[in-house]
């Protein structure tokens, strides 16, 4: 491992006991634990950033006589599977923090949304929860957790449609605000956050908010997991110190022909090798959901964008018109390109709508899309036209 | 009280009550922002995005109709990204739309199409992406004709069906490019529990769901000079009608509506109104009869509480839902079939016109009603009792294409026999109506005094609520009743079949003590009928509301039993109500069917 990148072993190390490290946080103050999260910086690992300790502190003051903890465990991203490696090594951490996170906000129930995908690891996890209940009794813990399926949307993965999904409805997206933590499941306060914001929790409970922030940058806190494809030597999930180069960070993980880095999977955005020195992994410049994904130049990008829009086309719930069809014309409209029946200007065009999909549209998914549009089309242009 | 939220719309202060969304600030602010979504009736969607506006700050664009209106807000309506956004959202609502505006049924009445015009994008550069599309028609209904090809995915109909109807008939299938509005597994119309209620006709914003029409073949049964064509005109139409013909909702247009059918060409126009009477007739007969059965002969099987069945999308939804319920629902045909079967018995007769030359045509606020015409046990004259049914907008078309000037028109009462009528009939046409006809009739019957309402408005049954409750008590009984003496008649009246649902869940499960129910397929009743003028809401139905009791105030009769000619039908024809001749033609039964 080079000097420049930071790897880190916080999530996965084994030497704690996540029971011992939640038995000692249920004693302390609640307010002062969610301060301590605020502190640390945290942000949702599951891409949109949010901190998490706004998020709970917004659900421990909304009302209801009920309220939610939800694992985000849709892990749908192309290019993603840090979670799934997550759930697998330390599902005690996942459980824990969300049962760290009931305490806190007042919930008794937790579900853990589970890509449809992911159910042959089904029954180790239900395992791990039954083992995680009887340690929650001894506690005198109230607080139940289950397993809830996905069945292979993508969208049910944005949060609102993951709610509704689980409510047995058509998994679209919901209007916000209200947002979930004040009203979600079943119309109650509920806490949506990521496999792996979730285990940064109980590690913040059990080193503090200092040692956490000692990592990463005033914007980007602390580590993050990424999952590792494409042209690389060493594909993986690897935990590192936010706020990175790309440039080190494609020195580390290249395969010394590295043309495009491709942050955050398909609705992130793409960096090209001139801009490896520039480019922060992070808040403060580019973030990531934990994909990145290497392009060594034997790749085309045209078949890489193809590949993605085909994908969103696919994948948007299909009920907002900007993204719905959108998605569509961006498709369509770089085949035109591609296959001369419009001219180069027509991409002019293509971007010009992708700015009102990005304005636009109801949800993230539909608001993201012109991330990688517009990286590549304006860094690739040859390649989209000939 | 209600906390109020100051904003700014385009510069302009405004203040609106905590709740209200940036549109109705902005509506507030007289600033008209597009929308396509969303629907006063309906929850909000905030799928369509053409409502999007800038909030000054934010990052991305806000859809007025789902964003509440919070303090200290700045908003711009038609900033240059709002404008673009926008134009380039119409843009490619219109690039997966097969827009052929001057062959499609919806043309110079279309939300999208009046914003394309709006915004002008006849120079749209989008790819075209109706040929990747495998759109379809669905003609399979009698009463709807659903075209995937027009359909701009907002969801106004299934939230209709689902929300105001509780029948989910249609829902969203698919995602992605695939996503459309469907039935169950993809089931024609006419093979789902679709009630033909047509309420998400008169919300869908384009031509993807409209009524069939027969404005062709009833113009060919008119210029046959070999046909004598008969027009019933149903209650809630003379009050509608003019909304398609320039007129303002809730102004009554009945003697015009009887002018143009005439200058139409009708061979007699006559009044669904009639048979409305003839129905109180023979429904509170019917249920004097329950009653009585129930009471003094200890008949434990009479089915109580009996329920209307003059809304034929009622009908069908008690076939699919609650089938085990269909003996509680009155054998009566409803009055558009009831006056079909004697148009070519009775009236032939009176008239001397052989049945077969008789074509019978109804002017109805209905889509269900054509689907009820074309049953099969709906041929007791030994024809098909109504050949054609057109709806109310129908008929706005037709007297258009006849180049008739309807403002203009001069007044005219409808034709004789089967034309005269009572207040009693018009109130058929909104919610509560033919509970109030029914009890002004069987009261007097049964104590032989009027019933004890200032001018006969038996106000309690009246109004907006979903489901009414009232109750009467029957004191000073003639001879033949007496065993009604001072029994509470309990009441109630549903409109819209969400609330019928919730009535019917009820008398299932033993929850309901009631004697009567009046049951309506459409929210208000049939004057909010899924064949009346687009738009609809609460305010066009309230003016219509107030329309029809202004109607029955104006009538000289106002109770069923009145009608000299209902008198005349039953010494002439019928002889008694519930007789023989009664049973062969104006009642009927119904059918159990499937749940889905
Ligand atoms: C289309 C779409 C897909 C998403 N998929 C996921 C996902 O698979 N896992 C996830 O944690 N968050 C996903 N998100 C983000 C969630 O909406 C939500 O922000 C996140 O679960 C919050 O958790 P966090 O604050 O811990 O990141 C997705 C968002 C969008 C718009
Ligand atoms: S942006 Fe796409 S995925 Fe999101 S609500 Fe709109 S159509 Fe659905
Ligand atoms: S639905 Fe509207 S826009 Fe579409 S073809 Fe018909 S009239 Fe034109
Ligand atoms: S006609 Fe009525 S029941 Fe049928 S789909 Fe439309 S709203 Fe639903
Ligand atoms: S059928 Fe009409 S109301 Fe229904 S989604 Fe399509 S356009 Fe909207
Ligand atoms: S009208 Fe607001 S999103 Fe459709």
């Amino acid at each position: 491992m080079s000097e420049k990148i930071k790897k880190v072993d916080n999530i996965f190390s084994k030497d704690c006991n996540c029971k011992d490290i939640l038995a000692k946080t249920l004693k302390k103050d609640k307010d002062s634990f969610i301060q301590e999260l605020i502190d640390s910086g945290l942000k949702g690992r599951g891409g949109a950033g949010f901190p998490t300790g706004l998020k709970w502190k917004f659900a421990k003051m909304a009302e209801g006589d009920e309220k939610f903890v939800i694992c985000n465990a849709d892990e749908g991203e192309p290019g993603t599977f840090k979670d799934r490696v997550i759930l697998q090594e330390v599902p005690q951490k996942v459980l824990g923090g969300m049962a760290l996170c009931g305490h806190i906000i007042g919930a008794k129930k937790g579900f853990i949304y589970l890509r449809g995908e992911y159910a042959w690891m089904k029954q180790d996890l239900q395992k791990a929860i039954d083992e995680m209940h009887d340690a929650f009794k001894t506690m005198k813990l109230d607080f139940f957790i289950d397993i809830r399926m996905g069945s292979g949307a993508y969208v049910c993965g944005e949060e609102t449609a993951l709610i509704e999904s689980m409510e047995g409805k058509r998994g679209e997206p919901r209007n916000k605000p209200p947002f979930p933590a004040s009203i979600g499941f079943r119309g109650k306060p509920t806490v949506v956050n990521n496999v792996e914001t979730l285990v940064y929790t109980l590690m913040i409970a059990h080193i503090g908010a200092p040692e956490f922030k000692s990592l990463g940058t005033a914007d980007s806190a602390g580590s993050k997991v990424f999952s590792i494809s494409g042209d690389t030597p060493i594909p993986g999930v690897y935990e590192l110190e936010l706020g990175m180069k790309l440039s080190d960070f494609v020195e580390e993980f290249g395969d010394g022909d590295t043309k495009a880095v491709q942050v955050g999977g398909a609705s992130g955005f793409c960096v090209p090798r001139r801009k490896f020195n520039d480019t922060v992994i992070g808040f403060e410049g580019i973030p990531t959901g934990g994909s990145m994904m290497l392009f060594n130049s034997h790749r085309s990008m045209y078949n890489v964008l193809h590949n993605y829009l085909d994908f969103f086309v696919e994948e948007s719930c299909g009920q907002c018109t900007p993204c719905r069809v959108g998605c569509q014309q961006l498709l369509k409209g770089i085949e035109a390109v591609k296959s001369k029946e419009r001219d180069s200007s027509y991409l002019n065009e293509l971007i010009k709508l992708s700015e009102t999909m990005h304005t636009a549209s109801k949800c993230g998914l539909g608001q993201s899309v012109a991330n990688s549009f517009n990286s590549i089309v304006e860094e690739f242009t040859e390649e989209i036209m000939y | 009280m209600t906390k109020m939220i100051n904003l700014k719309i385009n510069d302009i202060p405004v203040t609106v009550e905590e709740g209200a969304t940036i549109l109705d600030a902005a509506k507030k602010a007289n600033f008209k922002v597009p929308t396509l979504c969303n629907h006063s009736d309906l929850c909000v969607a905030g799928n369509c995005r053409v409502c999007v506006v800038e909030q000054v700050g934010a990052r991305n664009l806000q859809a007025s109709c789902a964003v509440p209106a919070a303090e200290g807000m700045e908003i711009l309506t038609s900033s240059a990204k709002v404008r673009r956004a926008r134009k380039n959202i119409i843009e490619l609502l219109l690039s997966e739309h097969r827009t052929d505006c001057t062959k499609c049924y919806k043309n110079g009445k279309c939300e999208l199409q009046d914003l394309a015009t709006e915004y002008a994008v006849g120079d749209n550069i989008y790819i075209d992406l109706v040929p990747f599309n495998d759109y379809s028609v669905d003609l399979s209904s009698p009463s709807i004709m659903k075209d995937d090809s027009k359909c701009i995915r907002c969801q106004r109909c299934v939230r209709t069906c689902a929300e105001m109807q509780q029948v989910a008939a249609i829902a969203v299938a698919n995602k992605g490019s695939e996503q459309k509005i469907s039935t169950f597994f993809d089931k024609p119309m006419a093979n789902v529990v679709c009630t033909n209620c047509g309420q998400c006709i008169i919300r869908c914003p384009t031509g993807a769901l409209v009524e069939r029409n027969s404005i062709d073949e009833v113009f060919d049964a008119i210029y046959d000079p070999d046909k004598h064509v008969v027009v019933q005109t149903a209650p809630a139409v003379r009050i509608a009608l003019g909304e398609d013909l320039d007129f303002e909702p809730g102004e009554r247009v009945t003697g015009k509506l009887v002018t143009s059918l005439k200058l139409l060409g009708f061979d007699s126009v006559l009044d669904t109104d009639f048979t409305a009477d003839l129905t109180i007739m023979e429904e509170g007969t019917e249920l004097l009869t329950r009653l009585k059965k129930a009471l003094v002969d200890g008949d434990k099987d009479v089915a109580l509480p009996m329920t209307t069945s003059c809304s034929p999308g009622w009908i069908k939804f008690i076939e699919h839902k609650f089938p085990q319920l269909l003996s509680n629902v009155s054998t009566c045909k409803s009055p558009q079939q009831m006056f079909g079967a004697l148009a070519k018995t009775y009236y032939a007769q009176k008239r001397n016109i052989d049945p077969s030359k008789i074509v019978s045509v109804s002017i109805m606020p209905c889509t269900a009603k054509k689907y009820e015409a074309n049953r099969p046990e709906m041929r007791d004259s030994g024809y098909k009792d109504v050949d054609y049914v057109l709806t109310t907008r129908e008929l706005a078309r037709m007297i258009k294409q006849a180049g008739i000037d309807f403002k203009s028109l001069e007044d005219n009462n409808y034709d004789s026999i089967m034309g005269v009528s009572t207040g009693a009939a018009v109130i058929f046409g909104a919610t509560g109506g033919v509970m109030e006809a029914a009890i002004r009739t069987a009261y007097e019957i049964v104590t032989g005094k009027e019933v004890p309402f200032k001018n006969l408005n038996i106000t309690p049954v009246r109004g907006m609520e979903g489901v009414k409750e009232a109750s009467v008590k029957i004191e000073g009984c003639v001879e033949d009743w007496k065993f009604l003496e001072g029994v509470e008649l309990k009441v109630a009246i549903a409109h819209g079949l969400v609330n019928a649902n919730n009535v019917l869940q009820a008398v299932k499960n033993g929850k309901a003590d009631y004697h009567f129910i009046e049951i309506m397929a459409c929210p208000g009743g049939c004057l909010g009928g899924g064949g009346q003028p687009i738009p609809t809401s609460l305010e066009i139905r309230n003016k219509r509301t107030a329309a029809i009791y202004e109607e029955d105030m104006n009538m000289p009769f106002r109770k069923s039993h009145e009608n000299p000619e209902i008198k005349l039908i039953y010494e002439d024809f019928l002889g008694e109500p519930l007789g023989h001749k009664s049973h062969e033609l104006l009642h009927t039964h119904y059918t159990e069917r499937e749940a889905y």
